[in-house]
């Protein structure tokens, strides 16, 4: 884009600084889009599991519903409560959103759609996440409201407690690719599934165990939604925000959901590779590693509506006594793995193999399990109870 | 070296109008971070004097006033009273078989749905909203038939003095049967869903451990009760109705998930019985007679002068009215005695130094109704 600009007269820095803020209005549009969407998915995906409709009024099918409630949202008077850090209240939902938007420029769309590909990205990613935690905490301070305040230190002692297995499962993969960089994590994966990360070893899989349920836990998503359990907390560290503030929460939130997604399918999942034959074309890419990661943010949102909730006790312990260790158990095992089997790479392909088709053998019991648990309802799970009387 | 540094507890007012105190209930707690130190449950926010209220209302006239007690289980509440009013009267004798069977019947498709509710809003409680939101759905069903017999889809109003208000549409026992066929197997995937969940477990096992003499101690009644490991049902030890012509189980806890008395025995007793009463209700289809379904009472009654103390065993458990007449057309006292009110007096006792988040279980599991504790 520098190069366009130059060519229509603007000198090389304007047009550096130009083009970067074009970019980032674009990022940030498809990031507060993608956020609404996801809200609207979510909801849909949850009223289908809990045999009803969810929104379905607003546009087709409800597709317009995330507008309507942004719309609402910012309409809404901005409430500051009495006796509250006025300064902190109204800066803390921004160091949310920062803290999920700037994942935004490492993030790997496809081959090569990436806005800029640092050679620390992944350190990056993990750094710049850490941001979501000082806006909760500040939340929950500055909201002079009791039930706030313990859901900012939950969430400030879970994303604390949890960022560390994250870090570490993630070693195993940059072990595997060598490098920090997303592209390059992306490029040492193959468009086949057992080229992907995940199956690349079985420490692979335990990282990617660790990573997912972390990940799950530094985005507040059930079992890990503590900071915000409604039942517990009233509405943990947002219950006293209000308007276009508690829109900007609520975006970062799903948002996030985004980049758990996101950053789960470029890391493990293979990204948006392709095989060689339609090497070039980006728009498939795209949409190969957009596809990934709407299965990933299926799985997560069917966890959410099917799990119950930890204890804050027993959060902790999982975080501390088994996925820590076990990240470190993933990291030298994939070390001694690798200097094991470094001269015969057909064990590895082969093994890689094994655990691609052990994988799909657990998902087809798991549908059979599921069918024969719909299939001996009498009255469907979805028919009006009217149907009764 | 010593630290300087004060600490206090920390006082956080839970409820009246918090997501977890269905109802209004509310609890002034003192914590020590998220441990709390000392929970002190104020009721009274749902009081609306019906006890009171009995004495300026005729006999008959409070019926209607007994399904607002526990809206929950409103099938019930009418038959404690409409039982208690006849054993004043001394004409337990001449209620109709058929009307007998039919009240056994619509209390415990009423008691199924109760519990269903209870069950649901624990779960809800520990953050997993999807079960309870199917238990509602199946809570339906059970409205709609219970619509079928009554016409109401709540607060029903259908056990009278005397027997039942109308007989039960045809349609009505062949749809019970329906239901109970497909409910028998949805109880079961809901609770593979969620009763037998490894996080759910961990929730509820080992948590606010009522022993039983401690259950004994502060009056517990109903399922809480049984979950301490005392097989004590009303249905049973002291039998009314048609219960004693009627072959079931009394489950009762056994510390399945850890210790005997924990909240988890105390949720499974509840699902346990959700099958115990189909069972009942099973036999019932089989057994109800033919024939009348209301005896001959006066539209004025005036019982005989005394009083009566009588029992049945609803959802909430040992459910007793009080009745003192003095020979007029309405009682000059009634007193209620609920099962949410000696499950509300335990709460400070065990939930000394546990989590904010186990208080919650501990509502979800005594299956507190604030109606029927403040009534």
């Amino acid at each position: 884009m520098d190069a366009t600009l130059i060519s229509i007269g603007l000198d090389p820095l304007t047009a550096k600084i130009t083009s970067m803020v074009i970019i980032s209005v674009i990022v940030l549009l498809a990031f507060v889009t993608i956020g609404g969407i996801l809200t609207l998915v979510e909801r849909r995906i949850s009223g289908f599991m809990q045999s009803r409709l969810g929104p379905n009024r607003v546009g087709p099918q409800g597709a317009l519903q995330w507008v309507a409630d942004g719309v609402k949202l910012i309409l809404k008077e901005d409430l500051i409560p009495e006796g509250a850090d006025r300064k902190l209240f109204r800066i803390a939902p921004y160091f949310c959103l920062v803290g999920i938007f700037g994942t935004m420029v490492v993030f790997p769309w496809g081959k090569g759609v990436i806005v800029a590909d640092l050679n620390v990205g992944l350190f990056y990613f993990i750094s710049i996440t850490a941001l979501v935690v000082f806006g909760v905490l500040m939340a929950g301070w500055s909201s002079n409201n009791k039930w706030s305040l313990l859901g900012g230190m939950r969430a400030a002692a879970q994303i604390v407690s949890y960022e560390i297995p994250v870090g570490m499962s993630l070693l195993v993969p940059i072990l595997i690719s060598g490098t920090l960089s997303m592209g390059g994590i992306m490029a040492s994966q193959g468009w086949l599934p057992w080229e992907w990360m995940v199956f690349k070893s079985p420490f692979a899989v335990l990282s990617f165990i660790i990573f997912f349920i972390g990940s799950l836990a530094e985005a507040n998503r059930t079992p890990f939604d503590l900071p915000e359990a409604e039942s517990e907390l009233v509405s943990g560290y947002c219950t006293e925000y209000s308007g276009f503030r508690y829109a900007v929460f609520f975006l970062s939130e799903w948002a996030n959901l985004f980049v758990l997604g996101g950053l789960t399918t470029s890391v493990f999942l293979g990204g948006g590779n392709l095989p060689g034959a339609l090497e070039g074309f980006t728009i498939l890419s795209v949409l190969v590693y957009l596809a990934k990661v709407a299965v990933v943010i299926f799985v997560v949102i069917w966890l959410r509506w099917t799990l119950p909730r930890f204890r804050i006790d027993q959060l902790m312990s999982l975080s501390w006594k088994y996925l820590l260790p076990g990240a470190f158990i993933a990291f030298l095992g994939q070390a001694a793995y690798m200097l094991l089997t470094q001269h015969t790479p057909i064990v590895q392909s082969i093994i890689a193999v094994l655990m691609f088709l052990v994988f799909v053998f657990v998902l087809i019991r798991f549908g059979l399990k599921v069918r024969v648990s719909i299939n001996e309802q009498r009255i469907p799970v979805n028919s009006p109870a009217s149907n009764v009387s | 070296m010593t630290s300087a540094l004060k600490t206090e507890y920390l006082t956080i007012n839970m409820g009246p109008q918090h997501p977890s105190t269905h109802g209004v209930i509310r609890f002034i707690l003192k914590t020590d971070g998220e441990i709390i130190y000392e929970c002190d449950p104020d009721v009274g926010y749902l009081h609306r004097g019906i006890e009171k209220i009995a004495e300026s209302v005729t006999w008959q006239g409070f019926v209607p006033y007994t399904d607002r007690v526990d809206y929950v289980c409103a099938m019930n509440s009418n038959l404690s009273y409409c039982m208690a009013v006849e054993k004043l009267m001394g004409m337990e004798t001449e209620i109709p078989k058929r009307a007998e069977y039919i009240r056994v019947i619509v209390s415990e498709l009423n008691r199924i749905s109760s519990h269903a509710v209870a069950i649901g809003a624990a779960d809800m409680d520990m953050g997993a909203f999807t079960p309870f939101v199917h238990f509602l759905r199946e809570r339906e069903h059970i409205n709609d038939l219970l619509e079928m017999a009554c016409g109401a889809r709540l607060t029903y109003n259908y056990i009278c003095i005397g027997g039942v208000h109308n007989d039960l549409p045809p349609a009505f026992l062949s749809k019970t049967a329906e239901f109970l066929d497909h409910f028998e197997i949805v109880v079961e995937q809901i609770n593979r869903l969620i009763s037998y969940n490894q996080i759910f477990i961990k929730r509820f096992a080992n948590v606010a451990v009522v022993p039983p003499k401690m259950a004994i101690d502060y009056n517990l009644v109903g399922p809480n009760l049984r979950g301490s490991g005392i097989k004590f049902d009303v249905r049973k030890d002291k039998p009314y109705s048609v219960y004693s012509d009627l072959d079931f189980d009394i489950p009762i806890g056994s510390g399945r998930a850890g210790t005997l008395g924990d909240c988890y025995d105390r949720y499974m007793v509840r699902v346990e019985e959700i099958r115990e009463s189909i069972k009942i209700i099973r036999q019932c289809l089989k057994q109800i007679p033919a024939g009348e379904t209301k005896a001959i009472v006066k539209s004025t009654i005036k019982p005989p002068k005394g009083h009566v103390y009588f029992r049945t065993e609803t959802p909430r458990g040992d459910t007793g009215y009080f009745l003192y007449s003095d020979g007029k057309t309405s009682p000059t006292r009634l007193k209620i005695r609920t099962g949410s009110f000696t499950g509300m007096s335990i709460i400070p006792e065990i939930a000394r130094g546990v989590f904010i988040a186990d208080l919650v279980a501990i509502i979800g599991s005594l299956d507190i109704v604030a109606p029927e504790l403040d009534r």
